[in-house]
């Protein structure tokens, strides 16, 4: 973790996401819309962890992610680690875990759903499956896999 | 508060007593007999989409019991067309009825209007997506007509990819170790999600012919020009999917052909006049089933 850490300068302070599934990294930085951010971000590719496999990992600095970001964060590679560093060591380690209900994160792919024809509706998708993530509108029932899910 | 969004919200025994309460009610339903047990009630049938039979039927069924009824048949005459959201609507609404009859062009409306809704919502059809009361007056027709539900073979017959009826009475029937035939053309077929689910036999077939000699009940419904990009393609399956009087002598002399109507030419009208024919009488069926769950919803608070 140290050699990695040094690769790229250690931040003071800020959300370290870790453990990103390899080749995933890119993809969180867009739908998190972090490059948008005022705040340096950097992604670490194809990165050795300790158990010998690849990971992804997104250093984020001066700031924490919101709890709408955690659940994407979480939809898009559940087994991330958050960390969280104040002064340059880890102040709190977080595992992400997919929320049962999945409230304004996700369009429905269905252009029939109510939820994508009514003003003022919010999106909500019950999580069927943790590990293939599978998702269902609880509006017009279809069901959603990892890779058809278009974020909001 | 109870809604009806989808026959997956009811279990067997609910299920059970609305067919048991909807054949006690078949005097009252033809008018033999007179009922004030919704005295006072008001149902109001919002349709956003056009739907007679389904409008008539509810209208029917709470005039029978006593009640009144409000209500649009087109959304042109509402301010749906200002712009007026769903939400909006079914708050409104709420406040001058007991409860809503929602007949709505997209998939998961009557999901929604439950959420805001105080009083019941009871889904009239969400465009591709649920329809249940039709399928409980399905359920109630074959029961009536056979006698029983478990254990029947089933066979369903026509459009099985886009046809919502037969998606959510094969749902339902699964609880009830149905054996089920499934005959159209491969490309209007039964689709994954539907027997993704089923837990009892079920077998595809192109022809008919291959099964008729077995089925206990044939649910048949239309297959729609629109689906077929070429006119020439639809008037080749239209044809090998067509029934008629001598087609069906193989078939058992107790077996029932149903059909959620309106039919083009899918049954011939020869067959009208067979033993085989349940398809009026289950039309009718729509308003003893409708009373049946308006009484279990709005019914047994009189002063």
């Amino acid at each position: 973790m140290s050699e990695n850490l040094l690769r790229v300068q250690p931040i003071r302070n800020g959300t370290v996401i870790d453990h990103i599934k390899k080749g995933r990294g890119r993809k969180i930085l867009k739908v998190l819309n972090l490059s948008e951010s005022e705040t340096t971000i950097s992604l670490l590719m194809n990165v050795t962890s300790k158990k010998k496999k690849k990971k992804d990992i997104i250093k984020v600095e001066d700031r924490e992610l919101s709890e709408n970001e955690t659940e994407k964060l979480a939809l898009l590679s559940p087994d991330a680690r958050i960390n969280i560093i104040r002064n340059y060591a880890v102040a709190e380690k977080k595992k992400i875990d997919i929320p049962r209900i999945i409230v304004g994160t996700v369009y429905c792919s269905n252009d029939s759903c109510i939820s994508n024809n009514e003003r003022g509706a919010t999106s909500k998708f019950k999580l069927l499956d943790s590990e293939n993530i599978t998702i269902k509108c609880i509006y017009c029932r279809r069901k959603i896999k990892e890779d058809e899910i278009n974020f909001l | 508060m109870k809604h009806v969004v989808s026959i997956e919200d009811l279990d067997n025994k609910r299920i059970m007593n609305i067919l048991k309460r909807a054949k006690q009610l078949l005097p009252i339903a033809k008018g033999k007999k007179i009922s004030k047990a919704l005295d006072g009630k008001i149902l109001a049938t919002c349709f956003f989409e056009p739907s007679t039979r389904t409008r008539l039927s509810f209208e029917s069924a709470i005039h029978r019991l006593g009640g009144n009824c409000i209500g649009f048949a087109d959304p042109s005459a509402t301010s749906h067309l200002k712009g007026e959201t769903l939400t909006d609507a079914i708050k409104m609404v709420a406040g001058y009825s007991d409860a809503i009859v929602l007949r709505h062009p997209m998939e998961g409306s009557a999901k929604l209007a439950s959420e805001m809704s105080e009083v019941p919502i009871i889904n009239g059809g969400d465009g591709a997506g649920q329809h249940p009361t039709q399928t409980l007056l399905d359920l109630f027709t074959i029961n009536e007509e056979i006698g029983k539900l478990e254990g029947l073979n089933v066979g369903m017959l026509g459009d099985l990819r886009y046809g919502r009826t037969v998606h959510s009475l094969s749902q339902a029937l699964n609880r009830f170790k149905t054996n089920f035939f499934f005959i159209s053309p491969e490309s209007l077929k039964m689709p994954a999600h539907v027997t993704d689910e089923l837990n009892n036999k079920w077998s595809t077939h192109e022809s008919l012919e291959d099964v008729l000699e077995k089925l206990d009940v044939l649910y048949v419904t239309r297959i729609q020009k629109e689906r077929f990009p070429d006119i020439e393609d639809y008037k080749k399956v239209a044809g090998a999917y067509k029934i008629d009087a001598e087609l069906l002598q193989t078939a058992k002399t107790k077996m029932r052909i149903l059909h959620p109507l309106p039919r083009v030419d899918e049954i011939s009208t020869d067959v009208d006049d067979t033993k085989h024919a349940a398809y009026f009488r289950q039309a009718f069926n729509g308003v003893p089933v409708r009373m049946a769950l308006l009484e279990e919803l709005i019914g047994g608070k009189n002063e």
